[in-house]
């Protein structure tokens, strides 16, 4: 009787306040949007019936969603934004991961430390460090004109650009930690026997240590994949107004249009979008703990 | 080798550059005497002064905290109950779905999470405020309890549960003089990841506050979207060695302590 109750206690909670909210996105981005309070239609109603709740329900907003190209592009861009940037975070994420995982051992507990640091660190804060730096006036543009690399200021912030550094800044640490953990456990002397049979040092980083750490890098690509596609504070405060990601589509249809049942239709179909991720991840997830066992 | 280590000496400190550079830039502008973020004009601590007459951003910190101190306590006790019933609770109808709603929110974009649950709190007439966003964090943030609490527990032996319950311990008991000393740097961690998730929060609380509650995130993003200001600098700095000196606080504690069961340990096996 007890071992039931305290299976409800966090069941009924993630019920609540995790499914059925979900169930409620799911009716509203079939329902019509009608200027009441909530703004939408029908209501839910015991009297009229659920046959004829159900009745009122159809798939309007899916098929604007499919008509206006807004959503297409956003959709497109957001996937294009996330594959770039996550390219681009394991191309700086693994040299750190590699140097960490072959320096001094005394060192490693410290260099952990400094990659976790950041991650604690408020992200909001993270991104508004780089307005400073990235604006006409900004640190960069007053070092590149003091070198006299430009002459003109370039504009970075607010564009598509701006939010790639920020996507590989704020995401650095994801990246770093799964491959690092991967590296960290590479037994060397496969990299010695390698090398004693005629690879070179370089061929031998290809064939031997970058498969052998093909876990972490995969691992680290989703972990920063699927945050990203749905990413909201980066394109909003550093992208510029042609930034589109499907994020800030969301956030706006809900509180500029006040368009409830386009938003719900919004998310769901981010959410069918990330299912395809998840999955991978997750398959690659239970592959690696089978492998270990 | 030689060539390999100056390949990583130069990517290391190029790496570390780039995520320290910012942040220490954040932190010395802080201290600028000028309106203008990016010319230095003189050592100045004014904008702290500002700041700490600046009532909006006072009771946002408060209400913040407030948040972060309930929902990670409540987060906590739910993700460990959770772990614990995960790991040790055996076959229950629906353990799929149970399993599969503690996953689901650690990779469910966070403006889906905001949204739905503010049109559950419309739909039920929930007024919007601390305790709705109180409810969001804690939904969330349990869930990440739970992982690192069942991680714990997953390698956790079990015999010495047992070995309580057969010298005479009820359920109960086991669970508090045994396992609970045991899991408890797992859930201390917990409450501290939930706490850190709770202050750092934009999306899901302005999705769920109303307007009688404004977190410490929503005010920055809306002072933030004018642009760069030197009392956000210094609001940030404050904010950073509060977590810079939390963190070396927690790992200087944890390295204590894995120094003493290791000596305990040789001690053990002399005696």
């Amino acid at each position: 009787m007890r071992r039931y109750f305290l299976i409800a206690i966090p069941y009924v909670w993630l019920l609540a306040l995790f499914l059925v909210p979900f169930a409620i996105v799911l009716k509203i981005s079939l329902s019509d949007a009608a200027i009441a309070r909530p703004p939408y239609f029908p209501q839910f109603d015991w009297a009229e019936g659920i046959a004829a709740f159900l009745a009122e329900l159809d798939f309007e907003n899916f098929v604007w969603l499919t008509e206006d190209d807004l959503y297409w592009k956003a959709y497109l861009s957001s996937l294009k934004i996330a594959v770039i940037s996550t390219f681009f975070t394991l191309l700086a994420g693994y040299p750190i991961a590699y140097g960490m995982a072959r320096a001094p051992a005394e060192w490693r507990p410290t260099l952990m430390m400094l990659v976790i640091l950041p991650f604690w660190t408020s992200f909001l804060i993270r991104v508004y460090a780089w307005m400073g730096i990235l604006s006409n006036e900004g640190f960069l543009n007053q070092f590149l004109m003091w070198t006299g690399v430009i002459s003109e200021p370039l504009t970075i912030l607010n564009t598509n650009s701006a939010v790639y550094i920020g996507i590989v800044y704020t995401y650095l640490p994801f990246m770093i930690l799964p491959i690092y953990s991967a590296l960290e456990r590479l037994d060397g002397s496969l990299i010695e026997a390698a090398e004693d049979l005629g690879c070179s040092r370089l061929s031998a980083f290809w064939l031997v240590t970058v498969p052998l750490s093909k876990n972490g890098i995969i691992a680290g690509s989703f972990l920063v994949f699927i945050p990203v596609l749905g990413e909201f504070v980066i394109p909003s405060l550093l992208g510029g107004s042609d930034t589109l990601m499907i994020g800030k589509v969301l956030w706006e249809e809900f509180f500029s249009n006040r368009d409830w049942p386009v938003a719900s239709a919004v998310a769901v179909v981010l959410l069918l979008l990330l299912v395809v991720p998840i999955v991978l991840f997750q398959r690659n997830q239970q592959k690696q703990q089978e492998a270990e066992q | 080798m030689n060539r390999m280590s100056w390949f990583n000496a130069v990517s290391l400190t190029l790496g570390f550059a780039f995520l320290y550079i910012p942040m220490v830039i954040l932190v010395i502008f802080s201290f600028n005497e000028s309106k203008l973020v990016t010319v230095w004009a003189g050592f100045s601590t004014k904008w702290y002064g500002e700041l700490l007459q600046n009532d909006a951003f006072l009771n946002a910190a408060w209400v913040t905290l407030k948040v972060a101190v309930f929902s990670s306590t409540l987060a906590t006790v739910l993700g460990t109950i959770a772990a614990y019933v995960l790991v040790r609770g055996g076959r229950f109808m629906g353990r799929t779905l149970f399993s599969g709603m503690i996953y689901a929110p650690l990779v469910m974009p966070e403006v889906i999470t905001g949204l739905s649950l503010l049109l559950l709190f419309i739909g039920i007439g929930l007024d919007r405020g601390v305790f709705t966003i109180v409810l969001a964090h804690t939904t969330f943030s349990m869930c990440y309890v739970s992982v690192v609490v069942s991680s714990r527990l997953v390698t956790f032996d079990r015999s010495l549960e047992e070995a309580a319950l057969d010298l005479g311990c009820s359920a109960s008991e086991a669970f508090r003089l045994v396992t609970l000393p045991i899991i408890a740097p797992a859930v201390i961690s917990g409450w501290l990841l939930a706490f850190t998730l709770s202050l750092d929060d934009l999306v899901i609380a302005s999705f769920t506050s109303g307007p009688s509650a404004t977190t410490l995130p929503i005010k920055i993003f809306s002072a933030v979207r004018l642009g760069v200001s030197p009392e956000i600098n210094a609001l940030s700095t404050i904010m950073i060695s509060i977590v810079t000196v939390g963190v070396i606080t927690a790992s200087l504690v944890t390295k204590h302590q894995v120094a003493k069961q290791k000596r305990e340990e040789m001690e053990a096996v002399r005696s």
